[in-house]
């Protein structure tokens, strides 16, 4: 069974997303993801000071066998994003949570919030999914 | 996923905690956790893989060679110590490829084939069409399992579990031949770039073999292991590199296709026409110049002219770069490009393999 932290919010992308407080989240790929993806060898990165609407194509994990868009799950604009990945993508796959994150969001309406999972729907996404 | 078909490992893969795939009709391994670890196992140690969706095929009958001799593009007459074996292309008249497969000589009036899982059943109704003018009886043997153990060490670590006679026989087999002793059969064959062997036993054996093989610490992989170590050594794949579409001229498998002397064989006409024509699509290894990974399916450029497309694609684990086989027009420049997502990306041309017995192959 894959790890999905309570303190989380999700998509059903399977992106997650941790509130930061001042109107900024953080953004990975869930631990099912990075299983069903396998190991990853490269990650597209969004540009830093990008702007993004909820459901953009804004980044692309590549693993052995396949490439995954990464959906931006709230809009707003990237204000920093995970560099370390250029040389490690396989930190997603170790520590999908903390080292694995990928970007950082400046949300520009904090009520698009509420439009994303907690833990326990998520979970019913992905079993729905197998 | 309840329709598809188990291959006799299947409960063992899962108690060994593999992530399973549909491949074609079966339900296989992908992988049992990681795959480049399954990977560098095999390069640098000793991996196994169930190939138990493979299909043997007996062939038998006083003209069993003057059979294969009209089917096979390669040709049979090379083998003629028993147990020997040979790589060939099976075509259709117009030189399309039915599929890619090893025979073995088994002596008298006697030939083995394995052949893919995904092209089993017409292989077999293909070679039973032809077999009664050639009085050949052809038997399917679904009562035989197969594990691939890959390796430097393969040969060593799997000896042991065999009989006294068949692993002395093992011990001096040469690479592409195999012994035989009851319904076991190993040959030194593999489709990863390394030393190994192929064991063909009997069904009810198959698993215990698996588990005394793991115990030994053969680390098992999973398809996608495999699918990265035949691309490192430049081992087309049926259904990627070539289908019935194309002939092997256009496939890179030209040095399968024996025709210097006037030996008759199923679509020889239709390749030598290819041949007269010129212009025969190129079949060629790149290396992706930078970051991210080439997939099959990408289409290539020569300045702005579409000049060809991946045929099989993906990242080495060996070379820690993404790399590829393609088909490109015969004219195609030196200097080509990919399509990864709306962008261009130069591409490096080289000739496969990439890597093999460990190391890579290419600067």
């Amino acid at each position: 069974m894959s790890n999905m932290p309570n303190e989380l919010k999700y998509t059903k992308n399977h992106e997650w997303v941790r509130d930061e407080g001042d109107g900024v989240v953080t953004v990975g790929i869930t631990d099912h993801a990075q299983e069903l993806l396998g190991d990853l060898v490269f990650v597209e990165l969004p540009e830093v000071g990008a702007s993004l609407s909820a459901g953009d194509e804004c980044a692309v994990v590549e693993s052995v066998k396949a490439a995954s868009d990464v959906y931006a799950p709230l809009g707003g604009e990237v204000t920093e994003v995970n560099e370390a990945l250029e040389e490690g993508p396989e930190q997603i796959n170790e520590n999908p949570y903390a080292e694995g994150w990928i970007f950082k969001l400046k949300i520009a309406d904090a009520s698009e919030m509420e439009t994303l999972l907690d833990a326990e729907h998520y979970a019913e996404c992905c079993a729905n999914d197998d | 996923m309840s329709s598809l078909k188990k291959t006799i490992l299947h409960a063992a893969h899962r108690a060994m905690g593999a992530r399973m795939t549909p491949f074609g009709d079966w339900d296989m391994p992908l992988h049992y956790g990681s795959q480049i670890d399954e990977h560098h196992a095999v390069r640098r140690h000793v991996g196994m893989f169930d190939v138990c969706h493979m299909t043997v095929v007996d062939l038998r009958g006083e003209r069993v060679r003057d059979f294969l001799s009209y089917l096979l593009a390669n040709d049979v007459a090379k083998l003629q110590v028993p147990g020997k074996a040979l790589y060939s292309c099976m075509l259709k008249p117009d030189g399309g490829v039915i599929d890619d497969l090893i025979a073995y000589f088994m002596g008298e009036n006697g030939f083995r084939l394995v052949v893919n899982a995904g092209t089993m059943e017409k292989d077999i109704a293909w070679l039973q069409a032809k077999a009664p003018d050639y009085a050949v009886e052809v038997s399917p043997r679904f009562d035989l399992g197969m594990i691939a153990v890959q390796g430097p060490q393969a040969r060593d670590t799997a000896m042991p579990l065999m009989s006294d006679d068949l692993r002395h026989q093992v011990a001096e087999l040469k690479p592409f031949h195999a012994a035989t002793d009851g319904d076991w059969f190993v040959g030194r064959t593999g489709y990863t770039g390394e030393d190994g062997l192929e064991i063909i036993m009997p069904e009810n054996q198959t698993e215990s073999v698996w588990r005394q093989l793991a115990e030994l610490g053969v680390q098992p992989c999973g398809l996608a292991a495999r699918d990265t170590l035949r691309l490192e050594a430049g081992m087309n794949l049926y259904g990627h590199d070539m289908d019935e579409r194309v002939t092997p001229l256009a496939s890179g498998l030209g040095w399968t296709v024996a025709m210097k002397d006037d030996r008759p064989f199923i679509g020889r006409e239709a390749l030598q026409r290819q041949r007269d024509a010129g212009g025969i699509p190129r079949f060629i290894g790149l290396v992706l110049a930078g970051k991210g990974v080439l997939r099959d399916h990408q289409i290539l450029f020569d300045g702005e002219r579409e000049i060809g497309e991946i045929t099989s694609g993906g990242f080495s684990p060996t070379l820690q770069r993404s790399i590829a086989m393609a088909r490109v027009a015969a004219d195609a420049g030196e200097h080509l490009t990919v399509d990864i997502r709306g962008k261009r990306w130069p591409v490096i041309q080289v000739k496969p393999p990439f890597a093999r017995n460990g190391e890579g192959c290419i600067d």
